[in-house]
Order: C-alpha cells, then sequence, then structure tokens
C-alpha cells in the first residue's frame, strides 16, 4: 500500500459528483421540464393548409360566369438550397437575377428554416416546364393555390375580384392568414363567405430538412378543405353582354331589374375592364394601371355615381301629388313655355296639361305647381316638405337599399334639417326648394336607385330589394331580398302616370325608341353638367302589363335623355324580351353602338 | 486464492459484462438513431448499424486477441507503441484526410482510421512504464518534465490536426497524477484555473464576482469558526462595498454594479490579507489571496480576450463554449439535443418512436450526440441506467486499479478510468447543454470503428494486466 491510496476517494468523489450533477440536470429536463415535449412536437409536426377552390359564380341561366383555374406558387427554404444554375432558374420562371436576389434576401429574413413564397402564381404552362427541373434546386418546392378564372370579360363590376388579405381582414377575423385571399368587391366580397369554402388543414411529420416525412397519426386529425358553395347570379349574361357592348365608347350605367322579383338582370358601369386583369401575378401592376386610367374604369359608377335626376324624377312628384290630393286626374295647369316662371318650360308642347300630359311633355310648370301645391297643402312649407320627403323616401331614394352591393351609395335626400340651416326655420318655402320639383338641386341619386325606382312604378306601388344573387348551393339567400316593401301610394295613381309614360315612349319618342309590339313605358331626363355636354338618362319598364323589366340608363354627355340613354334601353328592353333587335331598328342598334362619347372635344 | 495461471478464471468478468451491455446498447441505439422505414434491417451493412456490428465484431475479436498476449508485451513495447502512434499521428497531418474540419484520419479505401484515438492507451502505457520505473520521485523536476513531454507531444499534435476535443482528454491524466502522489495543491489550481477562464468569459461577471466571494466566505467560515473573527471579515467585504457604492452614488459616477462590486470585493480582500497576515492568521490570508487573485485572473482572461485575440479568434473561442445563444445559429445543436432528451420525459417515447432524432433534428444523432437518441426513446430510466453503468464501469476500474501489486498496472488502470471519465463527462455533459460542444464520442456508445475498437484495446489491456496481477512481485 502507497501512502497516497487513499487519494482514490477524491476520485471516487470527483466521479460521483459529476454523475450526481448529471443525473439532477436530467431530472429537470426530462421530468420537471415539459417544455421540450412541446418543443419537440413543433420540430416534426407541419400544418399544411388545404385552399379549398372558391365556389363558381353562374348567371341565372345556368351559364358559368366565374370559375378557377389552377396556379402554383414557388416556395424556397433558404437554409436547403445548395449552388445551383441561378442562369437556368430565372429563364425558367422569367425573372431577373436582381429579382431572385432580393426574394432570396427577404425570404432569409423571413426565416432560413422555414418555407416561404418566392414567386407567386406561376401559370400551368410554365410550371409544367419548371417541374421536370425542378430538382436541380435544392430547397425550393411548390403549391398548388386556385385563382379566378372568368368564362367572358363582362360584368367585372358586379362579380368583383379577389385579392390578398390585408393587415385589417386578418385583424377582423382569424380565419385569415396572410397571403390567404379574400373577396375585394362585388359578389366576391359580399358572399365572401359562402364563396371561399374552409381551409383545411394536413398534419405532416417533417424532418430537420421540412421534407415530410409522412402524415401524423395517419391523417386521424386531418381537416380536409371544403370546397365553397357555388353561387346562381341574377345577372343575365346575354343581356349583360349586349348592354355593355352598347357601352362602348362611352360612360355611364345601365342597371335593369326583374320588378317581381328585384334581381338585378343587367349591372354596366362603363367603361370597364376584363376582370381577368385582376388575376395572378399581373394583378398589381394591372390594378395600378386600371387607377390610373383617367376614364377610371375601377369606379362603380351604378353604386357609386350620385347626380340629381332631373325629368326622370317628375313621376315621383306627380305620385305624390296624387296621392296627397295636391292635384288629381282632371287638375290642369297652363304653360307659358320658355316664358313660364318661376320655372321655364324647355319643352315643346300645349297648354294647358293635366297629369298624364305633363309627363309625357314633361312639363315643367306642371310639376312645379303639384310641387307648391304639395307643400302647400300644410301648414307650414316645412310639414309639407316632410311629408314629400317621406313619400319619395318610400321609393327607397335617399337611403341605402341594403342590396347585396357592398359599396352602394346612400345619395342625397334633403332634410327639413338641411333646409332650415341654409335659409332659417321658417325662411324657406316650396319656391324655395322648386328644384326638387323637376329632379334637380340637392337630390343625388344612385343609377341602382333609379333602376328599382323603375321597378317601383313597374309594379305600381313596391318593390324589392334589388340583388345580385339569386341561389346559394346549400344555402338560402337573405329574406331581406324575399320582403315585398310597399310604397303607400294608391295603384290607381301608378296607373294614371303610366299612361303618361307609355305615350311618352309611344307618341313622342316613336321614331327610336318604341319598340315594335312591346308597351314600354319611360321617362327621359337630362341632368346638368357643368363640366361639359349634359348627361342622357333613361328610366323604364316594360312591357306595360306585367313588367318583366325595368332599367334605367345613365350616359354621359349623352345630352339629352332621347338621344342616348332611352334608346339604348329601347334596345336592351327589346333585347331582353324578344331575343334580337327587329330589322327596322337596327340602323339605331349601329347609332348606339357606333357612338363615341368619350371624346371631350366633340360639340353634340 | 485464485489460480495464478488460469486467465480466464482470473479476467473480472463483471468489467467485461459491463463493457459487452455499453457496447450492445449502444448498438441498439445507433439502430434506432438512424432508423429508416427502407432499411429495416438491423443487420443491413450498408447502413451504420449494420457496419457497427461489424466493427463490434472486430472489436471482441481485438479485446480476445490483447487477452491472450503477454502482459509483458505492454510493458516492454510501451514506448515501441507509443513511438509508432506518434509517427501516424504526425503522417497523418500530412496525407490524412479532412473530415468537419480536422485532418485526423487515414482514409484507407471506405474505411477511416484514427491514430489519435489509439495514442490514448500507447499514452497511458508509456506514462504507466516511467512513472512505475524504479527510483521515480513525481515531485522531481526532471519527472515533471517527462511526463509534461510524454502528454503533451500527442496533444501538440492532436491540435495541429485541429481536433480540440481529443487534445483536450490529455489533460485528465492530471488525475492520475494526483493519484500517485502530485500535490493536491496543482489539482486545485490547475482546476479553479480552467474553471475560472471558463467562467470569466461564460457568466456574467456580477454574478462571478459574487459567487467568487460567496466561496471565500464559506471558506473563511470553515477554516475558523469562530464568530467574531467571521463577522470581521464579512464586515471588511460589506463595508468595502457599501464604501464604493455610496461614493459612486455621492459622486455621481455611473460605474457598473459589477465593476463597484469588484472593486469592492478587491478593496476588502486586501485589508483582510493585511490584517490578517499582521495577526499572523495564515488560513485567512491565504483565502484572501486567492480571492485576490481569482479575480484578477479573470480580469485579465477578459482584457486578453477583448484586447489581444481577433474577432474570428473570439468567435472560436465562444462557439467552444457554446456562448453564441442564438437558437438557430451556433446554439442549434445543443438547443435540439435537449429538446430530444427533454421530450423523452420519464420512460421516453419506446423504441424507435423518436422523432427528434429520427428526421434529423439532433446533428451526428449515431455519434458523438447518440446520448440523445437514449434520452428521447428510453427517458430518464434510459439515461439513469446508462449513467448508472458507466458510474459502475468507472468505479470498479478504479476498484481494480486499486488492488493492482504492480504500479504499472495502476497507473494504467487509473489512465482508463479517467480517460473514459473525461470522454463520459464531456460527452454526455455537451448534450445536455452542460459543456461547450466539443466532438468527442461517448464510449462503446457512439458509432465508428477507430473510438469502439481504441476503447477496447484501452480497456482489454488493463483486464489482461489485471488478469494477472498475482504474477506481479
Amino acid at each position: 500500500m502507497d501512502i497516497y491510496s487513499k487519494r482514490r476517494f477524491v476520485v471516487y468523489g470527483v466521479f460521483a459528483f459529476v454523475v450526481l450533477l448529471f443525473l439532477i440536470i436530467l431530472f429537470r429536463l426530462q421530468i420537471l421540464n415539459s417544455t421540450y415535449k412541446q418543443f419537440a412536437t413543433n420540430n416534426v409536426l407541419r400544418e399544411v393548409t388545404q385552399y379549398p377552390a372558391r365556389g363558381l359564380i353562374y348567371d341565372r341561366n345556368g351559364k358559368l360566369l366565374v370559375y378557377n383555374k389552377t396556379a402554383y406558387d414557388l416556395l424556397i427554404t433558404p437554409r436547403e438550397v445548395t449552388a445551383f444554375d441561378t442562369t437556368l432558374f430565372c429563364n425558367l420562371l422569367n425573372i431577373s437575377k436582381e429579382n431572385l436576389k432580393a426574394g432570396i434576401k427577404k425570404a432569409t429574413k423571413y426565416s432560413p428554416y422555414k418555407p416561404s413564397i418566392l414567386i407567386k402564381q406561376i401559370s400551368p404552362e410554365r410550371f409544367a416546364v419548371l417541374k421536370e427541373q425542378l430538382y436541380k434546386f435544392n430547397g425550393f418546392h411548390t403549391q398548388s393555390r386556385t385563382l379566378r378564372e372568368y368564362s367572358t370579360t363582362a360584368a367585372a363590376h358586379a362579380l368583383g375580384y379577389v385579392g390578398e388579405v390585408s393587415g385589417t381582414d386578418i385583424k377582423r377575423d382569424s380565419y385569415y392568414k396572410p397571403g390567404d385571399y379574400i373577396g375585394v368587391s362585388g359578389i366576391e366580397k359580399t358572399y365572401e363567405t359562402q364563396l371561399r369554402g374552409t381551409k383545411g388543414v394536413k398534419m405532416n411529420l417533417v424532418d430537420v430538412h421540412n421534407r415530410v416525412q409522412g402524415s401524423y397519426r395517419n391523417g386521424e386529425d386531418d381537416v380536409p378543405a371544403k370546397i365553397g358553395k357555388n353561387i346562381v347570379s341574377t345577372l343575365d349574361l346575354n343581356l349583360q353582354l349586349y348592354a355593355e357592348n352598347l357601352f362602348r365608347n362611352k360612360r355611364g350605367s345601365v342597371v335593369a331589374i326583374e320588378p317581381a322579383t328585384g334581381e338585378v338582370l343587367v349591372f354596366v358601369s362603363a367603361p370597364t375592364y376584363d376582370p381577368g386583369l385582376l388575376v395572378g401575378r399581373v394583378r398589381g401592376h394591372n390594378y395600378s394601371e386600371l387607377l390610373a386610367d383617367t376614364l377610371m374604369p375601377l369606379f362603380n359608377r351604378a353604386l357609386q355615381a350620385k347626380y340629381p335626376p332631373g325629368s326622370s324624377f317628375k313621376p315621383v312628384n306627380a305620385l305624390i301629388g296624387l296621392q296627397v290630393n295636391a292635384i288629381n286626374r282632371e287638375t290642369r295647369f297652363a304653360c307659358y313655355g320658355k316664358a313660364s316662371s318661376p320655372i321655364r318650360c324647355t319643352h315643346n308642347h300645349g297648354s294647358p296639361n293635366d297629369v298624364v300630359d305633363a309627363i309625357r311633355e314633361s312639363c315643367n310648370p306642371f310639376l312645379w305647381n303639384t310641387f307648391k301645391s304639395i307643400l302647400g297643402k300644410y301648414k307650414t312649407s316645412a310639414e309639407g316638405f316632410n311629408v314629400w320627403r317621406k313619400y319619395v323616401a318610400s321609393f327607397g331614394i335617399g337611403q341605402h337599399l341594403s342590396s347585396d352591393f357592398s359599396n352602394g351609395l346612400k345619395g342625397d335626400l334633403p332634410t327639413e334639417k338641411q333646409y332650415n340651416k341654409i335659409y332659417g326655420r321658417g325662411h324657406w318655402n316650396a319656391l324655395t326648394v322648386r328644384s326638387l320639383a323637376i329632379g334637380q338641386g340637392e337630390l343625388g341619386v344612385t343609377p341602382l336607385q333609379m333602376a328599382n325606382y323603375g321597378a317601383v312604378i313597374a309594379n305600381r306601388g313596391f318593390y324589392y330589394t334589388p340583388h345580385i344573387v339569386k341561389e346559394i348551393e346549400n344555402d338560402t339567400i337573405s329574406s331581406e331580398f324575399k320582403t315585398k316593401r310597399e310604397v303607400p301610394i294608391d295603384k290607381k295613381h301608378f296607373e294614371t302616370v303610366i299612361i303618361g309614360m307609355s305615350q311618352s315612349v309611344q307618341r313622342n319618342l316613336a321614331a327610336t325608341v318604341k319598340i315594335p309590339e312591346i308597351e314600354m313605358c319611360g321617362k327621359t331626363g337630362t341632368v346638368q353638367n357643368n363640366q361639359g355636354a349634359d348627361h342622357s338618362v333613361f328610366v323604364a319598364f316594360a312591357p306595360r302589363e306585367n313588367p318583366k323589366i325595368a332599367l334605367f340608363v345613365y350616359v354621359e354627355n349623352g345630352v339629352w335623355g332621347s338621344r342616348y340613354a332611352a334608346p339604348m334601353a329601347s334596345l336592351i328592353v327589346e333585347k331582353y324580351l324578344t331575343d334580337s333587335i327587329s330589322a327596322r331598328r337596327k340602323w339605331i342598334e349601329k347609332k348606339m353602338l357606333d357612338a363615341n362619347l368619350l371624346d371631350p372635344n366633340q360639340k353634340k | 486464492m485464485p489460480k495464478r495461471n488460469n486467465l480466464w478464471a482470473n479476467i473480472d468478468w463483471v468489467t467485461v459484462l459491463l463493457f459487452l451491455a455499453l457496447v450492445f446498447m449502444g448498438w441498439l441505439n445507433i439502430y434506432a438513431a438512424v432508423y429508416n422505414e427502407h432499411y429495416q434491417s438491423i443487420f443491413d451493412t450498408t447502413q451504420r448499424y449494420g457496419k457497427q456490428l461489424i466493427w463490434i465484431g472486430a472489436a471482441l475479436t481485438i479485446g480476445l486477441i490483447i487477452l491472450l498476449i503477454d502482459t509483458n508485451f505492454y510493458v516492454f513495447f510501451s514506448y515501441i507503441i507509443y513511438g509508432f502512434l506518434l509517427f501516424l499521428l504526425i503522417l497523418v497531418l500530412f496525407i490524412g484526410k479532412d473530415i468537419n474540419g480536422a485532418r485526423s484520419w487515414f482514409a484507407i479505401g471506405s474505411f477511416g482510421f484514427q491514430p489519435s484515438e489509439f495514442m490514448k492507451f500507447a499514452t497511458a502505457l508509456v506514462l504507466a512504464r516511467y512513472m512505475s520505473s524504479y527510483g521515480f520521485k513525481i515531485h522531481n523536476p526532471k519527472s515533471l518534465a517527462t511526463i509534461a513531454a510524454i502528454i503533451f507531444t500527442p496533444v501538440l499534435f492532436i491540435f495541429l490536426q485541429n481536433d480540440t476535443g481529443s487534445a483536450l482528454v490529455y489533460f485528465s491524466f492530471v488525475l492520475v497524477l494526483y493519484r500517485e502522489g502530485l500535490s493536491g495543491v496543482v489539482l486545485f489550481f490547475g482546476t479553479l484555473v480552467a474553471l475560472l477562464f471558463v467562467l470569466a468569459l461564460l457568466v456574467p461577471s456580477l454574478i462571478l464576482y459574487s459567487v467568487l466571494l460567496a466561496i471565500a466566505l464559506l471558506a473563511f467560515f470553515v477554516v475558523n469558526t469562530k464568530l467574531i473573527q467571521f463577522t470581521r471579515v464579512l464586515g471588511a467585504y460589506l463595508i468595502s462595498i457599501s464604501v464604493l457604492f455610496l461614493l459612486n452614488f455621492l459622486m455621481k459616477k455611473e460605474y457598473p454594479l459589477a465593476e463597484i462590486v469588484m472593486a469592492g470585493v478587491l478593496l476588502g480582500s486586501v485589508i483582510v490579507l493585511l490584517v490578517s497576515w499582521r495577526n499572523r492568521i495564515k488560513n485567512y490570508s491565504l483565502i484572501a489571496l486567492v480571492l485576490l487573485g481569482s479575480i484578477l485572473f479573470t480580469l485579465s482572461v477578459d482584457y486578453a480576450f477583448n484586447n489581444f485575440l481577433e474577432s474570428h479568434q473570439q468567435a472560436r473561442i465562444n462557439e467552444l463554449l457554446g456562448i453564441e445563444s442564438d437558437p438557430l445559429g451556433a446554439g442549434y445543436n445543443v438547443n435540439q439535443s435537449k429538446i430530444a432528451i427533454g421530450s423523452g420525459g420519464a420512460f421516453g417515447k419506446g423504441y424507435l418512436k423518436g422523432t427528434q432524432t429520427k428526421f434529423n433534428f439532433v446533428p451526428e444523432q449515431s455519434t458523438d450526440f447518440i446520448f440523445c437518441t437514449v434520452g428521447e426513446e428510453w427517458g430518464f430510466l434510459g439515461t439513469s441506467v446508462v449513467i448508472g453503468l458507466f458510474l459502475f464501469l468507472l468505479m470498479r476500474l478504479i476498484w481494480l486499479a486499486e488492488r493492482q501489486r504492480s504500479s504499472f498496472s495502476r497507473i494504467y488502470g487509473y489512465s482508463v478510468a479517467v480517460i473514459l471519465f473525461f470522454h463520459f463527462t464531456v460527452n454526455i455533459g455537451m448534450t445536455i447543454g452542460l459543456m461547450p460542444v466539443i466532438g468527442i464520442p461517448l464510449p462503446f456508445f457512439s458509432y465508428g470503428g477507430s473510438s469502439l475498437w481504441s476503447f477496447t484495446t484501452l480497456l482489454f489491456i488493463f483486464i489482461r494486466l489485471d488478469a494477472s496481477r498475482f504474477d506481479q512481485l
């Protein structure tokens, strides 16, 4: 035994100390601390979102309007990327090396370990070529997404478009994740929840390189994606195309409604654009180009153009006059033509006129007298005004129609308060606000509201809220659209006014607007425009009995209601009701198609 | 008394069984670590577990051969073996193959051979031979110089191969030297310096100074339990720190707290040193001096690190110490390793069910990080068993070494134990985040022919020496 043999205990001690230390640390790591289990799960589980295809959109006759096409996103996982042939890569994808560099930098900044989208929405054709070569590029993979595809260029404003979700969308609804698509306008927006379907999730086990190693628990926890619901629109594609064609080289809008249901048959805002421009990789570029276009193709005139309705508003005042007994069927007022006061009459016609004559001839003095009588029937002008206002509002004017258009304007219908503010309480009367008598002044109405007003007259006193969706697959449309909304004016008064509207078309506009064998009733209007030629408007419905279509046509710089708006309306109605244009009216069709009202220099 | 000449009866079968158990468990875990549904056969020799089986077979053959060779062979040929391997060690620098930045492998076909692995047993043999020579005195400067030469010559070449891990193993011989009479002071200060060096870079200075002070205070208390003396010492430190703290506040200087504490501890130590020196309280002066020295040493390490080293050298040391805490950067491996072990829980996820190792989240999972597989699939139960087996083996080796009659066998036995211990400590310490990531294998467990054979050789020479312990006078 040597003297140092006791030192073995120090060595034992050192061994025991380390082992004890290890056991304590392992105990903490493996038993006390449960977070590592979570980390391990996070490591190996990858939730792969399954994107459902968006619901399809059909027209009322079952023609496909909007469907889906497959596009591919190229994703990059920067850490897995090895040296590759960048020239080949850029050629395959048709991108520049700078773009590639910037993209890789951005992806690396996001995460070197997680895949991020490098190039979005590669077309199937390009993808087919890329796929063959993809094995040469480590760290890249693809995922498929569906994009919107349109069968025609029609109805861009009604259908709307789909875009990437914004920050506010994500905040508002946790369903959305960055990079998801959402309906931005039109039907796509209003019916987003039905169209989008439900995203699914697939749980994959991945290795350290994010390579899928199989499904987790044999897919027990997977949630399959639910395809979006198909939607049948109320639009009539043929008629829509026809109306859009009529509007070539013009600015304006047409809204046509089936009076018995409130279904929107035609919804045109001109100039329009090809909805296909706002799909895929080119969307951002095209969007800014459309936005910069001085003709404002993105501006939805049918919902957002607001202007005084002019003479086309005259039937409303006549109806209110008849209802409140300010006038009756026999009441006649004299017209002194241009010498009339306080509103002169520019229309050339006889005198004195009854209400039917006045509507037919668009007589300003008659409507002024009617308006004066309405307001004069009550103790104060203000009270009379309020009664008048209530009736006007019942037509859906000056309020949101709560239709399924997401961004319709409310329009302007002045209130007593407003006038009190301008003129002072008790300091205004019918004379002060006389412009209202002939649809001018503080009134502001959108084409959709005007078309609805046409439907009210066609229905002789009621309407259904105009809407653009007829059916939703396995779902029902809002009961709002099935609720009859009454206008508190007797049917007989409508019949009276309708006589005038019919005579207006049949007698005064026989040459260009009268449709053979169909009795269309309508009222022209001219909207004063300080910046150029006046706007041409026309509200109408047909046939007179059992109306099938009520519509409003608005042609910017069309000068007179009878010059463009009325003939165009008659063509749309004829097309809808007879499916063709009669031979002797072909020349009108040609004239309308050929008219170019976009040139600001032309004198009309 | 066992029969002298019956080799098989004298073999310590407990050690052999421990060896077999560790090798077998290692093989099972290598299978689990690289388990792949396409190659399910555990005997598939295109896969690592299949190859490991071949290595194991070869290792058993090597073990058997070693047992059959006469013990005198090792004594007589120790220098020759040492010299030959040293030659290979130098040769590998020129014709070796780069693997992971280290040029430590001879590539012979698909088969790799790492001389530094075998250098360990050769060094142990020479050390045992030299230190057991007649008239050897450990504190003789010439002896110390010779020992240093024996140990550090291979270290030098292994460092040159850029294989830091393998080189560090040789520092474990200090424990052998300690057992053979090297002053405990050397061990103490050696450990202290190494510890302080690492801590100075690793631990925030405020904590480091506080811990040093606390340890010193404990030492003051232990060497002299008279409360009045201890209170004075405590007072000296607290007052020094408080005064400096107050000064800093009053003079509106904005020195960080760590520097104030550091200066306070230095000031306190000087006071304690002076007072205890005058009063001839030797223990106190000593402790105060060591504390003073420790703090000055950490300061100089910090200073040297920040001022003398190039940034890439700093980065390497940081990397070595695992200071980079970016979990996706340098710390990635350790973090994934801890996740693997931690996710095993008490009883593990079950054999072949580990996801961390199976899907390659853990790097080098069949070699340096094989312990992760144990932790993930067998849980705390498995890790305790493995650690327990290692402790048992290490204790057994010391016990065997102590029963040797010849100092040659004893020194060699100790060497075996401390080499295995170093590997065990650094490897497992690394996987649980306690040690910097130094790539050295877990003995008998990790995949690889060279390391398995070298450990087998190392161990079986000792088993052979032990088996013939009665032959020695």
